[in-house]
């Protein structure tokens, strides 16, 4: 008899760990195609900012190549995206023109930079931040020009900004709200985190609403919506991603601000499921690896066999992947009814770390300057265990946490 | 280095001999003196720690005038005009009964001797009293009422030899550490010596004896009256010594069997197990070599002096007096309250063991010292002088070398005396006390190791205390003072003395005069003739001293005493309840007394770290059940109220307290406590006979006191704690290199940063400031540090129990700069490894502490012995094996 067939679209890190899953849990029991846009083999995304920042190279961050797949009899088709597929025919056609069947598709298609609808966006100079092609451009910029600016001031935009810095322009972050990273720290904690990275020579323009980008030929500067305008010789677009769904609309899938799954990641086509950047799921569209892999895991387990497996959502963490800042943030720390701050300060050391806590169970944490317990917070935070007892050792981490309370009292 | 100094140590009336090597201008190394008699080298854990307590830091060194505008430093010469002056004015407007002088067991027998011979002989009033009033005059009264004369008739080698030692009202093994070891040596060479301890409270002299009879509060005269009519009943009566050496004895017997009745009956008077005290009356009768020790468990007592002659009068009944190992033994508490005996400091004493009231003796005296008057009558006790200051009778005061503020019953009335008092001098080494913050001049006397005399210890032992360090400052001898103030008021030839010799030699001769018309047991007659170089010399040596050659004869062996007839008196004695008993408003009664590591109000032992190791802080001990009851927590605050005043003191829940009894030490005042001054509760109520008040019993009432936070501090700079601030509770405590305050306090603190930055000076903004802060619990934690090293660190919680452990915390001060891991162990309070934590001191000596010596008993080590081998713990000084005892049998029976 022979194997079911399984399509994937997209070979991002999604992808990589999708395929590893599967094949952990049931090796060859699929017979697999992988279509990729990009012209090689699975990297990992989350270090395009060492490479960028020069501390790393492209080589070392390839995860997944072709050998990789056919080694587990998996067939990986790269720089050949799909761009349509026929659910009724379980049939996929690709750019090149290869067409292919399936039981069972993967739609893992990732994400897009989001472009503001300015005026010059579409300038020679005008970057995103999203894959090797970019950070080439990037790089290869940073080799003649001078002035960069990178709009937002969030993970993605803060790791380009670095990198160009350390390519030796004078880079400007320029942001819409008051503070950086505003969603994955608290005031306290972004504020040192600006201080730090002004201190490297980074410049902040913000509260700033980018009006249009300028140029000519190219791009010489950013104007903003005051009128005013600073000099740039590459803009970075770093304010964000948009989900990647433009095949998963033509298809026709359930799609709001991704494709749509259930706790099974499975789309309204329950022959089509849905991982990564591009699926939402219980109203969420995550940008983080974490969420992803777990995902991936879920997804595995199910095509495996196991049908119970269920995917009930990610708790967030992000760590910031700027060489010498050491910045961690988990969970809800923004607060809210019932929520309490542990704070602790150590502004000598630069750090700094608050945990929320709600009913006694760690909600929340941001860590700043020391992220050595983050994986320990991170374990309480998804556990959910009750950690009252300790709360007053809590901020110190697993080392006097678990002493437990016994230990104080001799 | 400079040579050893023999000297006796300045704490308790064992008077131990102390080697001090000066090291520095106000430094010196401290070591037992293995050649004085009372110590033979050991010391205890104040005496070693003699060398931390040195230094100039508090110091008074110039005469000040001080006002509610400040003090201003004046001359010598001012100082003196103004005292002498001022002393003179009112004595010659008012009568001199309008001035006193108000002096301390703790002045050398010269200072003491020139204050008297001033105020009886010259100024013409016996209106100088002394601290020693409150602490053995009870024993005083006794001893004249049963021998004729203040004689303590026991030799420290009668311990020796005993057979049974009874402690009664004697907490021996902390407050008289060297004189409980030479039991315990004693015990262990003759197992069958019988150690039995009389106490309400089970002391940690309990520990190692054989009988603890808890009694109830004020029932001595009851239970040693009981012993009385046993013996005699038992026929426990040396009949030919009664008849020959007494007088009295029928009374006395017929009182105590009338007072008495049966021995159910005694017990239930004495709330003991009628078996538990017959026990002890057979022990007591079949002992013939017994030593009843007492100290100010029988003393501060509205009966105390009943209580001593109901202890005598056993002895008498028994013969068991005057000979070696037996007798009534009066332990002092002070280093030279009985050279202040010797001299007559009390009001009620003329000089050299003679008596104010006796003209014989007046003329003998006045003869001696050939002075225009002499005191006829007996001036005002402690308690009645204050009175008297407080009503304006007394106008002028010259307290010298004691803080009345603090240890005086009805301290807040005292207080109150001095402050409405016209012309208060306060002579002292410390320039801030609950006292002299109320003197108007102040004159800068020297300390210990500055200055030099003679004192006399517990066991008549005349002992040179001597100086190692220089003078600091303008610092004087007392002495010195008190003569020129004599000179300056017109006595000049009677107080021109150049050296201590020549007022000692005055005193020894003083004290052979006329010895053959009236004989008195106390007799330097061999020292009458001294040159400074033998004095510089003099050796210990006890009295009776007749000459260099005649062999010391024990007081009493010939069975001869001081009385006309030369009778020992037995004195009929009806028991007496304390005068204050507790009620339904009033329900437990307070003891108040010293603790093992420190001494009176803490100015020299406050400074020592090790010494606060052991009990930090002041506390109220409370039986368990009695703090349910009453809804206090251990670790808690509580007031404690009388119908004096109050206390805020922690609570400390032990079993060694009897249910509706508590205890506080005596040590706490203004200066390290907020609120801690026992004398303020305590009851002025006096011995009808010696005046001692009733420190033992005062009816109190105690409830929890709230706040809504605790915290406490650690830094290398002393807290200015605003008076009237959210702080409602504190106290301070030496640390090495750091001062400790643990603070509580009312309201809700706003800003936790901004109110600890305040209050440890670290506001500047750059300043190294870490800290952790848990709002919704109103929990915060910082620390200070400079150049990596702690500078201070604040906790802060709504719960005493929340806050870590101090020790690791307190260790941090003496250690190198921090690493980086330490910096949050800072503010966890706790290293990462939980070994390291010592736990709370309990050998001071060595610094070893109660975690690691229950990690040793848990780890196998059963003995105090091999404990001692094992980490060098109770090797010292030994006053902590009791506790080493307990915590054996207290983390084996866990293990189990």
């Amino acid at each position: 008899m022979s194997r079911e067939r399984l399509a994937v679209v997209g070979n991002g890190m999604a992808t990589a760990r999708a395929m590893e899953e599967l094949h952990r849990r049931a090796p060859g029991r699929y017979e697999v195609d992988i279509f990729g846009a990009e012209p090689h083999g699975a990297y990992n995304r989350i270090l395009l900012s060492p490479v960028l920042a020069g501390e790393k190279r492209v080589e070392e961050i390839m995860t997944h190549g072709a050998d990789w797949y056919a080694q587990r009899g998996m067939r990986l088709h790269s720089g050949d995206p799909v761009t349509a597929v026929d659910r009724a025919r379980r049939e996929l056609r690709t750019a090149s023109g290869r067409s292919a069947h399936y039981d069972q598709l993967l739609l893992a298609t990732g994400s897009l930079p989001f472009v503001l609808p300015v005026p010059g966006r579409e300038l020679p100079g005008v970057v995103g931040f999203r894959d090797i092609a970019d950070v080439e451009a990037m790089i290869e910029a940073s080799k003649t020009a001078r002035y960069a600016v990178v709009i937002g001031g969030g993970l993605l935009g803060l790791e380009a900004a670095y990198g160009l810095m350390r390519r030796g322009m004078q880079v400007t972050v320029v942001h819409l709200m008051d503070r950086i990273l505003e969603r994955q720290l608290d005031m306290p904690a972004s504020q040192l985190l600006q201080a730090h990275l002004q201190k490297q020579g980074l410049r902040f323009r913000m509260p700033a609403k980018t009006a249009a980008v300028l140029g000519q030929a190219r791009v010489r500067a950013v104007g903003f919506d005051d009128g005013s305008e600073i000099p740039a010789d590459l803009v970075v677009m770093a304010a964000g991603i948009v989900p990647n769904i433009a095949l998963a609309r033509s298809m026709g899938l359930a799609c709001e601000r991704g494709a749509v799954v259930d706790d099974q990641l499975l789309s309204s086509d329950p022959a089509i499921s849905v991982i990564g950047e591009c699926a939402q799921h219980r109203k969420i569209c995550y940008g983080l690896v974490a969420p992803l892999y777990e995902q991936a895991a879920v997804w595995a387990q199910r095509l495996a066999g196991d049908t119970d497996a269920r995917y009930l959502g990610s708790v967030l963490a992000t760590r910031l992947k700027v060489t010498g800042v050491n910045l961690y943030s988990a969970g809800e720390f923004n607060g809210g009814e019932h929520c309490d701050d542990l704070v602790f300060r150590d502004p000598r050391r630069g750090v700094y770390k608050r945990l929320v806590m709600n009913q006694g169970r760690l909600t929340g944490a941001v860590l700043y300057g020391d992220t050595r317990d983050a994986n320990w917070y991170f374990d309480l935070l998804s556990s959910g265990r009750e950690v009252g007892a300790v709360r007053n050792r809590l901020l110190f981490g697993p080392a006097y946490a678990g002493l437990g309370a016994g230990a104080q009292a001799a | 280095m400079t040579a050893a100094v023999a000297t006796t140590c300045p704490y308790c009336g064992v008077g131990c001999g102390v080697s001090a090597t000066a090291t520095g201008p106000q430094s010196a190394e401290i070591i037992g003196d293995a050649q004085h008699p009372a110590n033979r080298g050991r010391l205890c854990v104040k005496g070693s720690a003699l060398g931390e307590t040195l230094g100039l830091q508090g110091r008074l060194l110039h005469p000040l005038r001080r006002s509610a505008d400040g003090d201003q430093q004046i001359s010598w010469d001012q100082a003196l005009d103004t005292v002498a002056g001022t002393f003179k004015r009112i004595a010659e407007d008012h009568g001199p009964d309008a001035v006193a002088f108000y002096v301390s067991g703790q002045l050398l027998t010269e200072d003491y001797y020139v204050a008297n011979k001033l105020m009886k002989g010259y100024i013409g009033t016996a209106n100088i009293d002394t601290n020693s009033r409150l602490c053995m005059s009870s024993a005083v009264a006794g001893h004249k009422r049963a021998f004729g004369e203040d004689v303590v008739p026991v030799d420290y080698a009668d311990f020796d030899v005993a057979d049974l030692i009874v402690l009664v009202g004697s907490n021996t093994a902390w407050c008289h550490p060297i004189l409980f070891q030479r039991m315990l040596a004693a015990k262990q060479a003759r197992p069958e010596l019988q150690i039995v301890v009389i106490d309400p409270r089970r002391t940690a002299s309990c520990e190692q004896a054989d009988q603890h009879l808890p009694l109830r509060p004020g029932s001595d005269v009851w239970l040693f009256n009981g012993l009385l009519a046993y013996l005699h009943q038992h026929g426990v009566i040396d009949t030919r010594f009664v008849a020959d050496h007494t007088a009295g004895a029928g009374a006395a017997v017929a009182a105590a069997e009338h007072s008495t009745g049966s021995l159910a009956h005694v017990a239930r008077s004495c709330g003991l197990a009628e078996d538990a005290l017959r026990r002890f009356y057979q022990s007591f009768a079949r002992c013939e070599r017994v030593v009843t020790v007492f100290s100010q468990g029988v003393n501060q007592s509205s009966s105390g002096s009943d209580k001593v002659n109901s202890i005598i009068n056993c002895h008498l009944l028994t013969g068991r007096i005057g000979r070696p190992g037996m007798g009534p033994f009066s332990v002092t508490g002070q280093p030279n309250a009985m050279g202040g005996r010797e001299v007559g400091g009390l009001c009620n004493q003329l000089a050299a063991h003679l008596d104010l009231e006796d003209a014989g003796h007046r003329t003998l005296v006045q003869d001696f010292w050939q002075s225009p008057r002499i005191a006829e009558r007996p001036g005002l006790k402690a308690v009645d002088l204050f009175d008297a200051i407080h009503d304006g009778r007394v106008k002028a005061v010259w307290i010298i070398g004691t803080n009345p503020v603090v240890s005086l019953p009805n301290a807040d009335k005292a207080r109150a005396a001095l402050q409405r008092c016209e012309f208060v001098v306060v002579s002292d080494v410390v320039r801030d006390t609950d006292t002299t913050r109320c003197a108007h001049i102040l004159l800068p006397a020297l300390a210990w190791g500055e200055k030099d005399g003679t004192v006399t210890n517990s066991e008549r032992c005349v002992s040179r205390q001597r100086a190692f360090l220089p003078a600091p400052g303008e610092a004087q001898a007392d002495w010195w003072a008190l003569a020129q103030v004599g000179q300056r008021m017109g006595f000049g030839a009677a107080f021109d003395y150049q050296q201590p010799h020549q007022i000692f030699r005055e005193h020894a001769q003083l004290s052979a005069h006329r010895q053959a018309e009236i004989p008195r047991q106390f007799n330097l007659a061999g020292l009458a003739d001294l040159d400074a170089q033998a004095y510089a010399a003099l050796q210990p040596l006890q009295w009776p001293y007749l000459s260099a050659t005649a062999p010391v004869e024990r007081p009493f062996a010939n069975g001869r005493y001081s009385t006309a007839d030369g009778r020992a008196r037995l004195l009929p004695l009806l028991p007496r309840l304390p005068v204050n008993m507790a009620n339904d408003e009033w329900p437990l009664v307070l003891n108040s007394g010293r603790l093992r590591d420190q001494w009176h109000t803490m100015t020299r032992t406050g400074r020592s770290p090790r010494l606060a190791g052991h009990r930090p802080e002041p506390e109220l001990e409370i039986h368990p059940q009695d703090a349910l009851m009453w809804g206090l927590r251990h670790g808690g605050l509580a007031r404690i109220s009388s119908r004096w005043g109050q206390c805020v003191v922690r609570v400390r829940t032990t079993t060694e307290q009897v249910r509706r009894q508590v205890f506080m030490a005596i040590h706490w005042n203004d200066q390290n406590a907020s609120d801690a001054r026992v004398g303020a509760l305590v009851n002025p109520v006096v011995d009808p006979v010696s005046g001692e008040p009733e420190f033992k019993h005062t009816p109190v009432r105690v409830e929890p006191f709230f706040v809504d936070w605790y915290a406490f501090v650690l830094t290398r700079h002393a807290l200015r704690i605003p008076r009237a601030s959210d702080i409602a509770w504190w106290t301070a405590i030496q640390g090495e290199q750091f001062r400790r305050y643990e603070l509580a306090g009312r309201g809700r603190i706003e800003d936790f940063s901004a109110w600890s930055r305040a209050l440890l000076s670290a506001q500047a903004p750059d300043a190294d400031w870490l800290e952790a802060s848990d709002v919704a619990e109103l929990q915060y934690r910082a620390a200070h540090l400079v150049e990596d090293r702690i500078e201070s660190c604040v906790f802060i919680s709504p719960r005493a129990d929340d806050l870590p452990a101090r020790e690791w915390l307190s260790g941090l001060f003496i250690q190198a700069p921090l690493q980086e891991l330490d910096r949050i162990s800072l503010l966890v309070g706790q290293p990462a490894t939980p070994g390291a934590d010592p736990g709370p001191q309990v050998c001071a000596c060595f610094g070893v502490g109660r975690n690691t010596i229950c990690a040793a008993i848990r780890a196998g080590t059963a003995s105090v012995e091999t404990l001692g081998a094992q980490l060098r713990c109770g090797t010292n000084c030994g006053s902590c094996v009791p506790e080493l005892k307990a915590l054996i049998a207290q983390t084996r029976s866990e293990v189990r």
